[in-house]
C-alpha cells in the first residue's frame, strides 16, 4: 500500500467531499420546480416547448400509484425500442463495420440491461455493436435510466418530507428538467474534458495499423467520449469497448481515470446533501453521507489491502514479484484499480478499468458484498438514495422501539405497511441472487458457461447475479454469458432489481405523504449524529452479512483460504 | 395504589401453562405465528428424516438431539405464551373477587338494612351510605343531606352538599359521604356488562394484534422467508464446490437464524404489557391503548389529586389583631385534635411542627362537633364552659356573635383569592385569627415532571381554579402549561389542537361531559368511580380512580414498546455467533481449511451444531422473565435510550451467543452426548 496510493486516496475523497455540496445545490435548482433560479433563464424556455410538445401538465402532480405507471410505461417503451433498434441492427445506419442484428436474447439482455440501469453487457462493444445502435439505441438509455432514477429519489426525498396528495411531484416534469439542467450540461462539458485527455469521439470505421513489431492490428474507432461521460455521470457503466474503462480509447491516464470515478460519485454524493436540504435537517443528510463514506472507505482499504498483498503463493513460486497485477493495467496501478473497482460497485455504475475476475480471492470480495449491500454506499443516481432510505426505514423501525415509542421517521410513524414496503424491496434483492444462483449453479447450462470449478467458479456466477440483481453491469468474467439461459435469467434478475425496489419505495413514500407529523422532540429518535449513523451502518452490514454470508463463505471466503491454506488449484 | 406482586413462576400458573405448551401445538394456533410454525415444520422434517431416511450422513444420536431440541423451542415459545396468559387469567380472577368485596346497605321494603355486594345493586334500588362510607353507585339522593367529597370527579377539592331534592340531589358512584347520612336511589345499573368485558380481554380471550406488533410480525416474516433462501440455495451452492449438506443440518441452520427468540417471545410480551397495567389496577380496553400510552408525549393531569393532594393542609396561621400567633395556634389545635378530617389532622400537624403539642388528656370531658353541612364549622366544648370553633369565616362569624374585624375579613379575602380556604377560628365569642388551608404539591411531582419533559412529554395541568391561582400550583409543580377554568369543552378543544399539532395526548377524566374528550384522547383514562359514559368512551379505567396513575400508564407503554425492540435486536444480533458456528462445521470435514472461521475452537461439527440449536431453544426459556416483566423503563431522551439499548442488547446480543455456544460446547463435550 504505497504512498501515492494514500496520497490519490486523500485527494479523491477531499475533491468527493468538496463536490458535495455544489452539486446538492445544482440539484436543488433541477429538483425544486417551485424555487427561481438563475437557470430559468436559460432553461425554462426550452422546457416549456418540451411540456408543450408532449402534452405535459408541468404543475400536476401525481400519487405514487401515477409514478409507478409513468415509470414503467416510459422505460418499457424504451426497452422495446432498444430491442428493436438490436433486432435491426443490419438494416439500420452508422454501421461501418456492416454488424449484423443480435438474437432476440442477446437483444433481450441488452435492452433490459440498458433501460435497468445496470448496462450489463453480455456482448463485446466493438465486435457486436454499430455506431448507431450505440448512440442511438444504448446511449439514450443512459441518460433516461439515470433521469428515472434520479426522478424516482426525488419523489420518495418529497413524499418523506412533505404532506399532501401531490407532493411526489411529476415524473414526466422531473424527466425534463433532470435532462436540461443537469445531465446534458453536465454530460457535455464532462466529454470535452474527456476528449481533452485523449478519449476518441469519430465516425471512422475502424482503423488497421501496423504495430512496432510488425503486426497488422485492427483499431476500433467510434463516437466513445459521449457515451462514456454519461456512462460515468449516471452511474450506468457500459463501456463503449468490451474492456470497458481499461481500454485506452475510453480511459486514456491517470487524470482521466480519477475524475472518472469521481464523475460515478458525484450526482449520488449531491443527492444525499439535497434530501438533508429537503428534509430541513441537514445534519441528518450528512450523518447519511459519512456512513456511505465509511462504508466506501472500509471497501477501498480491504480491497487495497488484498490486492497489494498479492497471492502468496504465485509470489512463493516467483510468479509475481508483490502485489497482484494479474488483470490490471499499469498505468492506474494497484490502488486506482482497487479504488475504481470499489467506487463502481459501491455505485451502481459496472464500469470497470481492470477485470475483477482476476482479483485476490477477498480483493474481489469487496465489489461482491458492496453490490450485496444493495448499492447504497452513495450508489447508483438515485438508486442509492432510495436503497439507503429503505435501510434508514428498516434500522429506525428496529432500533426505535428502544426509545420506548412508535419508532418514527422525520416525525412520521413507521407503521406496517412501511415495514411491508421496505422488506419486499429487501426480499427481492435477495430472492433475485441467491435463487438465480442457485439455480445456475445446480444446472447443467450454468455449470456449462463458467471458465473455473469449485469456489472461483461458484464467485463467477454470484457475482453474474448479484451483478444483474444490483443493476451493476460489473462482470467478473470467467463466465460466458451470451446463452438464452444466462441472457433471460440476468434480464429477469435486472428487472427484478430494478423495480422491486422503485415501485415499493415509491409506495412507501406515497404512504408517508399521507402521514400524521408530530413534532420533533426530546423522545424523538434522533436521526443525525454518531448513534444514527452507527445504527445505520450497522443495519446494512448486518442485513447484507446475515442474506449473504453463506454464499460468501462458499466462494471467496473459501477460495480465500484455499489459497493461503493448501495447495489446491481451482 | 394496590400492586399486587405476583410470583414470576407461581405454581398455580406454571402447570396448567406446561400443559398449554403442548396444546398449543396444533397446527391452527401454530400458523398465527410464522417464526415457530417455521420451526416447527423444520421439528418435523427432522423427525421424518430420523425414522425413513436410510443412508445417513450423520449419527443417529446426534440427529435425534436435534430434533428433540427443535422441539423444545417451539415448546418453550408456546410455554412463553402460556406463562403470559396464564398470569392475565390469574389477574383476571383476582380482579372480579375485589369487585365483589365491595359491599352496600341496601333498604328492604320494611325499612331493614341489607348487606350486598354492589355489583348486585340494580336501578331503583334504595341504599342508606354514612359518613365514612362510599356510594356505591350513580344515584339521586331521596332523604337527608351530606356532604361528599366529589374531589376524584370535579377536581374540585372542598367538599359539597348534596341533598335531597332540587338540583343537588345527583350522586356518582365512587364518591365518599364526609358527614350525615344519605337515602339514595341508585339511577344505573353499576358496571353492567361492562367490566366484564374488560376482565374478559385480560384473560386473553379476545386478543388481537396491536399495529406496531402487526408491523413487527412483517418484519420477522420477512426475516424469516430470507433465511428461508439462504438456507434453501446454499443446499446448491454447497453442492457446486463439493458439500453435501444433510437435511437435518440444513433445518438446524435455518431454526438458528430465523428470529426464534423476539417470535417466541413476541406475544407474551404483549399479554405480559396488559398485565402489568392490570397489577397496577388499571384496565386497558385493548393492547393498541397500552401501545398508544408509549407514545403519548402530551399529558392532560387533573390538579386535584393528580398534581396536588386531593385535600387542603394547613400551611399557616394569622391572628387577629391584639392575638398572640400561640393562642390562635393552640386553639386550632385544641378544636383539632379530635377531627379527623385531613383538614384538620393537617392543622395538628402543622402546630406540631410549629412546636405546639398538647396531651389528648385535656380533651377529657370535652363534646366534639363534627363539621356537617349544615353548620360548616367543627369545634369543642370543654367542660369548663370554653367553646372552640372553626369553620367558613359566615358560619364562625355568627357563632361569634356579630361580623369579623376588618383584619380578619382582610386575612379572608386574600386567602381566598389565592385560592386558598380560610378557616375562621372562635374561642366563644372572641374571633382569634385565620387558618389558611391550601393545595400542596404532591412530593417528587417536580423531579418527575422534569424527567418527563427530559423524554419530551410535556404536562399540562387541567383545573377549575382561576388563571392566577392555576399559575401559581402550575409553577410549585413545575407543569409545563395549564388550562385554567376549565370546562369539560376546553379540555376537548386542547386535546383536538395538540393532535393537530402531531402530538399523542393521555387524560384522566370522570364525568359524563368529560366523555367526548376522553373518547378524542389517544389515551383516555375514566376513573372507576367515574359515570358509564365516561368509561364507555375512555380506552382504560383505573380501579382505584388514581388520576396520578397516568404517569404509570405511559411507562407500562414505553416498556412494552422497548422490550419488543430490544429482544428483536438481541435476536438478530445473535445469528452472528450462529453462523461462525455453523458453517465451519459444515464446510471442515471437505476443507479443513475452513477451521480457520471456527473462531470459538468448538469440540467437533456435531457439537457445534447442536450447540448453536441448545443455545438458541434455551435462549427463549432464559428470556420468559425478561419479556414479563419488561425491559427497565428510565427516563432518559430517546438519543440516550438509544445509545443505552444499543450497547445492551445490540453488542450484548452479538457476544452472549459466543459466550453461550461455547460453554455448551464444552457441556457437551464433557458429557460425551455427542
Amino acid at each position: 500500500m504505497e504512498f501515492h496510493g494514500w496520497l490519490q486516496l486523500a485527494l479523491f475523497s477531499g475533491l468527493l467531499l468538496a463536490l458535495t455540496k455544489p452539486m446538492g445545490l445544482w440539484l436543488r435548482m433541477v429538483l425544486d420546480p417551485s424555487r427561481t433560479s438563475w437557470m430559468d433563464r436559460f432553461c425554462l424556455p426550452m422546457e416549456r416547448a418540451t411540456f408543450r410538445l408532449l402534452g405535459i401538465d408541468a404543475a400536476k402532480g401525481m400519487d405514487w400509484k401515477g409514478w409507478v405507471a409513468s415509470v414503467l410505461l416510459f422505460n418499457f417503451s424504451g426497452l422495446l425500442f432498444t430491442f428493436a433498434v438490436l433486432l435491426c441492427q443490419g438494416w439500420l445506419p452508422l454501421n461501418p463495420q456492416g454488424f449484423g442484428g443480435l438474437s432476440w436474447h442477446l437483444a433481450l439482455n441488452t435492452a433490459v440491461s440498458f433501460a435497468t440501469n445496470t448496462n450489463w453487457q453480455s456482448y463485446g462493444g466493438e465486435s457486436t455493436l454499430s455506431y448507431f445502435s450505440q448512440m442511438v439505441g444504448l446511449a439514450t438509455h443512459n441518460f433516461t435510466s439515470a433521469a428515472t432514477g434520479i426522478a424516482v429519489a426525488a419523489a420518495v426525498v418529497r413524499g418523506l418530507a412533505e404532506k399532501g396528495e401531490s407532493v411526489l411531484g411529476n415524473f414526466w416534469t422531473d424527466l425534463v428538467r433532470i435532462h436540461v439542467r443537469l445531465l446534458l450540461p453536465m454530460a457535455f462539458l464532462f466529454a470535452l474534458f474527456l476528449v481533452s485527455q485523449g478519449v476518441i469521439m469519430n465516425f471512422h470505421p475502424y482503423l488497421s495499423v501496423t504495430t512496432l513489431s510488425g503486426a497488422i492490428q485492427n483499431l476500433p474507432m467510434g463516437p466513445a467520449a459521449s457515451q462514456i461521460a454519461i456512462k460515468m455521470l449516471g452511474t450506468n457503466g457500459g463501456g463503449f469497448f468490451n474492456v470497458n474503462a481499461a481500454h485506452p480509447f475510453e480511459n486514456p491516464n491517470v487524470l482521466s481515470n480519477l475524475l472518472q470515478i469521481l464523475s460515478i460519485f458525484a450526482i449520488p454524493a449531491g443527492l444525499v446533501w439535497w434530501m438533508g436540504d429537503k428534509f430541513r435537517n441537514r445534519a441528518h443528510g450528512w450523518t447519511v453521507w459519512v456512513v456511505m463514506f465509511s462504508l466506501f472507505l472500509a471497501g477501498v482499504l480491504v480491497s487495497w489491502h488484498f490486492e497489494a498483498q498479492g497471492n502468496p503463493r504465485a509470489i512463493a513460486q516467483g510468479i509475481e514479484a508483490q502485489g497482484n497485477w494479474e488483470g490490471k493495467e499499469t498505468r492506474f496501478g494497484i490502488f486506482g484499480s482497487a479504488l475504481f473497482a470499489t467506487v463502481t460497485t459501491d455505485a451502481s455504475c459496472g464500469a470497470v478499468n481492470s477485470m475483477h475476475d482476476s482479483f485476490t480471492p477477498l480483493g474481489g470480495l469487496v465489489p461482491l458484498v458492496n453490490m450485496q449491500l444493495g448499492e447504497v454506499v452513495f450508489g447508483g443516481v438515485g438508486a442509492g438514495l432510495y436503497g439507503m432510505i429503505v435501510f434508514i426505514v428498516l434500522g429506525i423501525f428496529l432500533a426505535g422501539l428502544m426509545v420506548g415509542r412508535t419508532p418514527e421517521y422525520l416525525g412520521r410513524k413507521i407503521q406496517a405497511f412501511d415495514v411491508k414496503m421496505a422488506s419486499v424491496a429487501i426480499l427481492c434483492q435477495a430472492f433475485g441472487t441467491l435463487v438465480l444462483t442457485g439455480v445456475a449453479a445446480s444446472t447443467s447450462w450454468g455449470g456449462a458457461g463458467v471458465a473455473n470449478q469449485g469456489p472461483h467458479g461458484l464467485s463467477e456466477i454470484l457475482y453474474a447475479f448479484t451483478s444483474a440483481v444490483a443493476n451493476n453491469g460489473s462482470a467478473f468474467g470467467g463466465l460466458s454469458a451470451n446463452v438464452p439461459w444466462y441472457n433471460t435469467l440476468l434480464a429477469l434478475g435486472m428487472l427484478l432489481g430494478r423495480l422491486a425496489v422503485i415501485v415499493p419505495v415509491l409506495a412507501l413514500a406515497g404512504n408517508f405523504s399521507r402521514k400524521v407529523v408530530s413534532p420533533p422532540g426530546p423522545g424523538t429518535f434522533p436521526v443525525h449524529g454518531p448513534t444514527f449513523g452507527v445504527l445505520l451502518l450497522f443495519t446494512v452490514v448486518v442485513v447484507g452479512a446475515l442474506t449473504y454470508f453463506p454464499a460468501l463463505v462458499l466462494g471467496p471466503v473459501l477460495e480465500h483460504f484455499l489459497m493461503t491454506g493448501s495447495n489446491l488449484l481451482f | 395504589m394496590k400492586k399486587t406482586d405476583r410470583k414470576l413462576f407461581d405454581k398455580n400458573i406454571l402447570g396448567p401453562a406446561l400443559w398449554q405448551s403442548v396444546v398449543k401445538l396444533k397446527p391452527n394456533i401454530l400458523w398465527r405465528n410464522p417464526v415457530m410454525f417455521t420451526t416447527a415444520v423444520g421439528a418435523v422434517l427432522v423427525t421424518l428424516d430420523l425414522f425413513f431416511l436410510a443412508d445417513r450422513h450423520e449419527p443417529l444420536g446426534f440427529a435425534a438431539q436435534i430434533a428433540a431440541w427443535l422441539w423444545f423451542t417451539v415448546l418453550f415459545a408456546n410455554f412463553a405464551e402460556a406463562m403470559a396468559e396464564g398470569r392475565g387469567k390469574a389477574q383476571a380472577d383476582t380482579l372480579r373477587k375485589s369487585r365483589q368485596s365491595v359491599t352496600a346497605f341496601r333498604m328492604g321494603s320494611r325499612d331493614e338494612l341489607e348487606q350486598v355486594p354492589a355489583e348486585s345493586l340494580r336501578k331503583d334500588d334504595l341504599v342508606v351510605v354514612v359518613a365514612g362510607q362510599t356510594i356505591p353507585a350513580d344515584g339521586e339522593v331521596v332523604e337527608g343531606a351530606a356532604t361528599v367529597n366529589e374531589s376524584a370527579i370535579t377536581g374540585e377539592s372542598a367538599p359539597v352538599i348534596r341533598e335531597a331534592g332540587g338540583d343537588r340531589s345527583a350522586v356518582t358512584g365512587g364518591t365518599s359521604v364526609l358527614s350525615d347520612r344519605l337515602v339514595i336511589r341508585v339511577t344505573a345499573d353499576p358496571g353492567k356488562g361492562f367490566m366484564d368485558r374488560m376482565i374478559a380481554l385480560i384473560e386473553g380471550a379476545k386478543r388481537q394484534k396491536t399495529p406496531n406488533e402487526i408491523a413487527l410480525s412483517i418484519l420477522l416474516s420477512a426475516l424469516t422467508l430470507i433465511f428461508l433462501l439462504v438456507v434453501g440455495t446454499f443446499h446448491p451452492l454447497a453442492k457446486w464446490v463439493g458439500i453435501d449438506v444433510p437435511v437435518t443440518i440444513l433445518v438446524s441452520l435455518l431454526v438458528c437464524l430465523i428470529p426464534t427468540t423476539i417470535g417466541g417471545l413476541l406475544s407474551a410480551i404483549g399479554i405480559a404489557g396488559i398485565d402489568r397495567l392490570t397489577q397496577r389496577n388499571v384496565l386497558a380496553t385493548s393492547g393498541r391503548a397500552v401501545e398508544a400510552a408509549g407514545d403519548v408525549d402530551v399529558l392532560l393531569l387533573d390538579k386535584t389529586g393528580t398534581i396536588t393532594m386531593g385535600d387542603r393542609q394547613a400551611v399557616d396561621f394569622h391572628p387577629a389583631p391584639g392575638v398572640d400567633e400561640a393562642d390562635l395556634t393552640l386553639a386550632a389545635l385544641l378544636c383539632s385534635l379530635p377531627d379527623q378530617t385531613p383538614e384538620g389532622r393537617s392543622i395538628v400537624d402543622l402546630a406540631a411542627r410549629r412546636g405546639h403539642a398538647v396531651p389528648d388528656s385535656v380533651l377529657t370531658g370535652s363534646v366534639f362537633h363534627p363539621f356537617s353541612a349544615q353548620t360548616r364549622m367543627s369545634g369543642i366544648d370543654f367542660p369548663s364552659g370554653r367553646n372552640l370553633r372553626k369553620g367558613a369565616s359566615a358560619a364562625v362569624a355568627s357563632f361569634a356573635g356579630g361580623s369579623l374585624s376588618q383584619a380578619v375579613a382582610a386575612d379572608v379575602e386574600r386567602i381566598s383569592r389565592a385560592g386558598g380556604t380560610p378557616l375562621v377560628v372562635a374561642d366563644q365569642s372572641r374571633v382569634l385569627g385565620t387558618v389558611h388551608l391550601k393545595d400542596i404539591v404532591k412530593a417528587g411531582l417536580p423531579e418527575r415532571f422534569k424527567l418527563f419533559r427530559a423524554m419530551g412529554i410535556r404536562t399540562v395541568m387541567i383545573t377549575g381554579d382561576n388563571p392566577l391561582t392555576a399559575a401559581a400550583i402550575a409553577q410549585e409543580a413545575g407543569v409545563d402549561g395549564f388550562l385554567a377554568e376549565a370546562t369539560p369543552e376546553d379540555k376537548l378543544a386542547l386535546i383536538r389542537k395538540e393532535q393537530a399539532d402531531g402530538h399523542m395526548v393521555a387524560m384522566t377524566g370522570d364525568g359524563t361531559n368529560d366523555a367526548p374528550a376522553l373518547a378524542q384522547a389517544d389515551v383516555g383514562i375514566a376513573m372507576n368511580t367515574g359515570t358509564q359514559a365516561a368509561k364507555e368512551a375512555g380506552n382504560m379505567v383505573d380501579l382505584d380512580s388514581n388520576p396520578g396513575k397516568l404517569i404509570d400508564v405511559v411507562e407500562v407503554g414505553k416498556q412494552m414498546l422497548l422490550t419488543r425492540g430490544s429482544l428483536t435486536t438481541f435476536s438478530v444480533a445473535n445469528d452472528i455467533a450462529k453462523y461462525f458456528a455453523i458453517l465451519p462445521a459444515i464446510m471442515v470435514a471437505t476443507f479443513p481449511q475452513m477451521r480457520a472461521l471456527d473462531i470459538m475452537r468448538l469440540g467437533s461439527p456435531h457439537s457445534a451444531i447442536l450447540s448453536a440449536v441448545i443455545f438458541n431453544a434455551l435462549i427463549i426459556v432464559a428470556l420468559i422473565p425478561l419479556a414479563l416483566r419488561g425491559v427497565e423503563f428510565r427516563a432518559l431522551t430517546a438519543g440516550q435510550l438509544l445509545r443505552r439499548n444499543l450497547l445492551v442488547y445490540g453488542l450484548g446480543g452479538v457476544v452472549a451467543p459466543f459466550i453461550g455456544i461455547k460453554s455448551i460446547d464444552i457441556l457437551l463435550n464433557l458429557l460425551k452426548v455427542v
